[in-house]
């Protein structure tokens, strides 16, 4: 029987802990663009678009994520696509991101005064000039903390991957736990990783906000 | 190619569904009691206790709130036995829910207390009221109101997160849906179904909590 040193663990676990750093990165940089498309379908003013996010927002965060990773799972072998789980996993967590990106977005869209939109318009610019040289460049400053700190919850998320097969942290966390015996030194080392991962952007985002409160 | 659902084979068995809705609800519920209390009573270890607990404290909620629940839940069920600790499917579950919303609670509710005027507290003081008096009745009424939408959404969040709680074997909605699709292979279906399921709960113990917290909860009819 092979003997298992801590080492042995811990250096494993980092290296599981790459795919989840991969998946934080697939998810947050998709979920991003997904989510940027939504807020500008929700600000233009297409007939529908706002009701049909908000519908959107609603179903990816009143579902568990677990639900919606076994969907995307089995729903798209469904449609006769062969899968992998990375496919089903980045696919899932990129929707799930978007729907609070676009939320936290809204927000800080919505808190650019008025009067801002309207001398845009009296400067005759168009829709999409308004919002890439007046709303976004303001609402980017606001919205830049609470989106960091969003991306702890999108790290946090792809733990769920695991239950799809997804070999990540959690997951290289079972398959040692079962391997070795020695589930509380496996797991508290696992989060122990996750904390390392995490608490750094926790504390990056608490003080991007304490900046743009100490400037305002 | 089609595709064919077949929705009814998961709704005949609804018996099952409705014991894991009931299981899903029951251990939100006994988890937002004991995890609100837990946040009240570690916000004001934070705010008014002594230096070391307050380190402890603190940490406790940022080791928690930078971990996920799924760890959290499978350290309690497979880790805590290591050190003689056997905790049934149910209870870990319970307890390591209890663990993740006591952390967020406890920020939550101290933004709450920090918001309200430290004169009212002082007004509570110059009555004659103690320390204690003060606390539950002048400053943490008003807060809990204030950060109340919060803690309901919070709650919510560690209802859905539950989901996963039928990993270990808890018999709750996602265990149900779970035990449906491995009898009779129909998995979209049955994910449909419970996801279906978590929204309606969602929306609607939402909408519960915040009619009731400012009626029955605290403070009473000035709500």
């Amino acid at each position: 029987m092979v003997e298992f040193t801590l080492w042995d663990i811990v250096r494993n676990l980092l290296l599981a802990a790459r795919w989840t750093v991969l998946l934080s990165l697939v998810a947050f940089v998709g979920g991003g663009l997904v989510g940027l498309g939504l807020l500008i379908l929700r600000m233009s003013g297409v007939r529908g678009g706002a009701r049909f996010v908000a519908g959107y927002v609603q179903l990816f965060q009143g579902t568990p994520l677990l639900m919606q990773l076994f969907l995307a799972y089995f729903g798209l072998a469904l449609f006769g696509l062969e899968l992998s789980s990375w496919v089903s996993a980045g696919f899932a967590l990129t929707l799930y991101t978007s729907a609070f990106l676009v939320e936290i977005w809204r927000g800080c869209v919505a808190s650019i005064p008025k009067g801002q939109w309207e001398a845009a318009q009296s400067l005759a610019l168009n829709f999409g000039e308004q919002l890439r040289y007046i709303i976004l460049p303001q609402a980017v400053r606001i919205a830049i903390p609470p989106t960091v700190g969003f991306l702890v919850q999108v790290v946090k998320g792809t733990a769920l991957a695991s239950l799809i097969g997804f070999v990540e942290l959690t997951k290289a966390g079972t398959m040692i736990t079962n391997a070795t015996f020695r589930p509380f030194l496996v797991y508290g080392c696992v989060a122990v990783i996750y904390f390392l991962l995490c608490y750094p952007i926790s504390f990056y985002a608490k003080s991007l906000e304490g900046k743009i409160h100490a400037r305002s | 190619m089609r595709i064919e659902l077949d929705f009814a084979s998961i709704l005949t068995q609804w018996p099952l569904l409705l014991s894991g809705v009931f299981w899903t609800l029951g251990l939100t519920a006994f988890s937002a009691v004991i995890g609100v209390i837990v946040g009240v009573a570690f916000a004001w270890v934070r705010i008014s206790g002594p230096g070391w607990l307050k380190w402890i404290v603190g940490s406790y909620v940022e080791f928690i709130r930078n971990t996920p629940f799924i760890v959290q839940l499978f350290f309690c069920f497979f880790g805590l036995p290591m050190l003689g600790i056997r905790l049934s499917p149910e209870a870990a579950s319970v307890i390591a829910m209890v663990i993740n919303l006591g952390a967020y609670a406890t920020e939550i509710i101290r933004a709450g207390i920090q918001a309200t005027p430290r004169g009212q507290a002082e007004a509570g003081v110059s009555l004659a009221l103690s320390r204690y008096q003060v606390f539950m009745h002048v400053v943490l009424p008003p807060a809990l109101r204030k950060v109340w939408p919060a803690l309901v959404s919070q709650i919510i969040i560690v209802m859905l997160g539950s989901a996963v709680c039928g990993q270990i074997s808890t018999p709750e909605l996602s265990f149900v849906a779970n035990l449906i699709q491995s009898r009779n292979f129909r998995a979209f279906e049955s994910y449909i179904v419970a996801t279906a399921i978590y929204l309606m709960l969602a929306i609607s113990v939402r909408a519960l909590l915040n009619w009731a917290g400012p009626r029955y909860f605290f403070g009473g009819r000035r709500g």
